[in-house]
């Protein structure tokens, strides 16, 4: 509160009632997340005798386990800030992993690159298509979807390429820190620095500002001399990149990638974590915070029902019906503001 | 004509309220309707004719204690459905509408004619067609309704207002978008309605046309009951006084002196986008505020986004300073130090999630920016505080989102964006439409004083008086080109509109 601006005392309320709101926003889906754990671990001493859930060696999976979807939930973010929608993210991961090991075995380390900007490429591409030529973003990223999914088949000779050998194998399979003490996988040290870094440019930047502004209004944000174009450019840039480095950490994990079947319906994790996030699905209101939060809420999901022996099949149902409900819950409570 | 107090009311509200969190829109409102009458709303922007009719169309509920009653039974109205089943119509500013539709299809709209589970669509064609006629429609049911004007639109609505046997029809500004002609024809319309015993609840600013069709009038200010006028109470002066509750001298500002010595700062000659424009020629002074003035749909929003480089030119040159300019981008213009304040700050304007602190700043964040594009967030907090303070923008802190703030300090948020970016040219394109009586002084005052400071300001708008009390000329525009052009003591209401229509222009010259 500024002393500058004169406040009167229901001014006063109404500032301070903003304030609350602004925060349970930021926070979120955060006590569904903490609700959930506790839930998994209970059920667990319940069902099974032991609770698995939290123990640190479990904890530091599950993390993992959040990590790639984290960083393609980032891209996302991006995206959906300006209304957009990105369903290529699995296609461009899976070639960017094919990509990546290909090099890898002639140039090592060069791998990553070469994944990296064969992602950006294809967001780019998504991006001219998009921003350029005005298309839908749900039928550009439906299109590519399919057909970078072919590419990915095409680059590997529509086999497994392999690298037994591989250079970055380390970043899907180390941690970093003091070996028995205190250990963080590289992954997860990835997906944090991805988050914090689009948390820094959502948050502090100039593009940031405008990315939300092109979500929140396109027309005045045309009109108020936004360069619509550049931003939209830069987030399916951005998402492709990450979905390049999604392909990279995924290689990393598994020496391995296959064109057919690597990153298969990941852009739907990715838009769940989102959308779990609190981010609104026509653009503008969303943070990155609440995407770290979706991404961790599915890996906790997965990783507790596998934990109680759930069925594969049931899993599916269950992360379904959480998505649903969570999403339901988060509108009840912000009836009457949100517009998810 | 039916006599109003000899026959019972059809409709009687009474001690309506209603509370907002944290604002009070009504404060124990009254409304008495007979039928056969035409009773016109009037108030100020903000005023709550809007709330009141919501609450009598079953959009908002009121505060307990609120009575309403529909030919003497007390009722509820609890939902749009039941204000529907009492024979309540609302025809709004923005038509409902679906324009993918034929006019039979909107007209039985969730009350389709069916045979078994079929739709029957020879019996909805048969059944409005009479309506139709009878309301001297020059379209039948099979049209679709996108392909109509909006008058044709609006009669559409009436048409669906008489099928479903309504008995009070609300019409909020129905002549905003018509032209004399269709405006003369929806009155009549009216006139048939009134005349078949329909109560007729009629919302307008527009003085005139309250005198003409309305039996009597009930003012609100600031949410509260003023008084009700009947028809030979009716007058200019009295309704003004009961809406503003002040006089309005020196509501209008202009202290600033249009220079002896004038240097042209903005010079138009032709400029043509091959369609809604067809030729605009005007020159802009420093230190002037000159009036852009026309009939709704002339082409002059057209004509200020081609300078501005929101849609590209055909045709024409403009000159800034006397060196050619041809603005592709919005972003060009703020640069080259002209800018625009559109006309629907809502859709086109402001970013509502976003909050005016972040609103005001989004033109010069990236001049204020450090390498890299890095926010300078000390500095964006204090720019955001000045404007808030210089304008009297009703916020408790920059922090707030502008989405809730009043229409008159968004306007201002809005203004206050375009001036953090130092212009050289303002165009205002209806700088006060939407706003209340009080932003609208501040925003006059704030344009007398842009002007003073050797700002050269185009104003657009359709308020006459608004025109007539602020600018040192005017231009008028008509269909698409810029015929006139008046200064001094000759702008008139009389002289605009004579320019704007086309008609008297001989004897206006003479």
């Amino acid at each position: 509160m500024s002393d500058t601006v004169s406040a009167s005392k229901p001014e006063r309320q109404r500032l301070r009632q903003e304030q609350m709101r602004s925060l349970i926003r930021s926070i979120g889906m955060l006590p569904v997340l903490i609700v959930l754990g506790i839930l998994v671990q209970l059920a667990g001493i319940y069902f099974t005798g032991e609770g698995r859930f939290l123990t640190w060696q479990n904890l530091s999976i599950v993390a993992q386990q959040a990590s790639i979807n984290a960083v393609l939930g980032a891209g996302m973010t991006f995206v959906i800030l300006t209304g957009g929608i990105d369903l290529s993210v699995g296609s461009i991961l899976a070639a960017a992993a094919v990509v990546g090991l290909e090099v890898s075995q002639v140039a090592g380390n060069l791998g990553v690159l070469a994944a990296l900007l064969t992602g950006l490429v294809i967001g780019l591409g998504n991006g001219v298509l998009i921003a350029f030529l005005k298309l839908p973003p749900f039928i550009v990223t439906l299109g590519s979807l399919t057909a970078v999914r072919g590419l990915a088949r095409l680059l590997g000779n529509d086999t497994t390429v392999f690298n037994s050998d591989l250079p970055f194998a380390f970043i899907g399979n180390d941690s970093i820190g003091i070996e028995g003490v205190f250990e963080i996988p590289w992954l997860v040290v990835i997906a944090f620095l991805v988050i914090v870094g689009s948390w820094l440019i959502l948050r502090r930047t100039v593009l940031g500002v405008h990315i939300y502004a092109v979500g929140g209004n396109q027309a005045a944000a045309r009109l108020s001399g936004i360069k619509v174009w550049a931003v939209l450019l830069f987030v399916y840039g951005a998402s492709g990149l990450l979905a390049g480095l999604g392909g990279v950490m995924q290689a990393a994990r598994l020496y391995a990638a296959n064109g057919l079947q690597l990153g298969q319906s990941y852009e739907l994790d990715a838009i769940a974590a989102v959308i779990l996030g609190g981010t609104s699905f026509v653009g503008g209101i969303g943070s990155i915070w609440g995407t770290l939060i979706g991404a961790l809420i599915i890996a906790v999901l997965t990783n507790g029902l596998i934990l109680l022996g759930v069925t594969d099949v049931w899993q599916y149902i269950a992360k379904g019906a959480v998505i649903i409900g969570a999403v339901a819950l988060d509108r009840y409570r912000l009836r009457g503001s949100a517009r998810t | 004509m039916p006599a109003s107090p000899d026959t019972a009311p059809i409709l009687r509200m009474q001690n309506v309220s209603k509370t907002f969190p944290g604002v009070k829109a009504l404060r124990n409102v009254q409304l008495t309707v007979y039928p056969g009458e035409v009773h016109a709303l009037m108030g100020e922007n903000g005023a709550g004719k809007s709330t009141l009719m919501k609450i009598l169309s079953g959009a908002y509920i009121p505060d307990p204690g609120a009575e309403i009653e529909i030919d003497g039974t007390l009722v509820q109205i609890d939902g749009p459905l039941a204000a529907k089943a009492r024979g309540i119509a609302i025809i709004y500013q923005e038509l409902a509408l679906s324009p993918n539709l034929t006019v039979a299809e909107n007209i039985y709209l969730g009350r389709e004619a069916r045979r078994g589970f079929l739709i029957d669509r020879a019996a909805m064609y048969a059944g409005c067609g009479d309506i139709l006629r009878s309301l001297g429609a020059t379209f039948g049911p099979r049209t679709l309704v996108g392909d109509l004007s909006i008058a044709g639109q609006q009669m559409v609505e009436v048409a669906r207002a008489i099928h479903q046997r309504s008995r009070i029809l609300v019409m909020d500004e129905p002549t905003t978008a018509l032209s004399s002609r269709e405006t003369e024809k929806l009155f009549q319309i009216i006139l048939r309605l009134k005349a078949e015993g329909l109560a007729i609840i009629y919302i307008s600013h527009r003085m005139a046309e309250v005198y003409e069709l309305s039996e009597r009038v009930s003012v609100l200010r600031d949410g509260g009951y003023v008084g009700t006028l009947s028809r030979d109470e009716i007058q200019p002066e009295s309704i003004v006084r009961m809406m503003v509750g002040r006089d309005l001298s020196s509501f209008y500002k202009k202290e600033h002196k249009p220079a002896g010595a004038r240097t042209p700062v903005l010079e138009v000659m032709n400029l043509s986008d091959g369609g809604r424009v067809k030729s605009g020629s005007f020159t802009l002074h420093a230190g002037e505020v000159l009036g852009l003035a026309g009939l709704v749909g002339a082409g002059r929003t057209e004509l200020a986004r081609l300078i501005y480089g929101a849609e590209p030119r055909t045709a024409g040159t403009v000159k800034l300073n006397g060196q050619p300019v041809d603005y592709r981008t919005p972003g060009e213009a703020i640069d080259g130090g002209v800018v625009y304040l559109t006309e629907d700050r809502r859709a086109q304007g402001l970013f509502l999630d976003m909050t005016c602190g972040d609103n005001i700043n989004l033109g010069v964040i990236g001049r204020d920016a450090k390498w890299g594009g890095w926010l300078d967030r000390v500095r964006g907090r204090l720019r955001s505080l000045a404007p808030i303070k210089a304008m009297a923008i009703r916020v408790p802190g920059p922090e707030i989102p502008v989405g809730t703030l009043s229409g008159g300090n968004q306007q201002k948020v809005l203004l206050s964006r375009l001036l953090e970016t130092r212009p050289k040219v303002l165009i205002l394109d209806e700088p006060t439409r939407g706003v209340d009586i009080g932003a609208k002084s501040e925003i006059y005052r704030i344009i007398d004083e842009l002007a003073q400071s050797g700002a050269a300001v185009l104003v657009i708008s359709s308020e006459l008086p608004e025109v007539v009390g602020i600018a040192d000329r005017v231009v008028v525009m008509r269909e698409g080109r810029t015929v006139g052009e008046v200064s001094g003591h000759d702008i008139t209401e009389q002289s605009i509109m004579a320019f704007a229509t086309g008609v008297d222009i001989e004897k206006v010259a003479a």
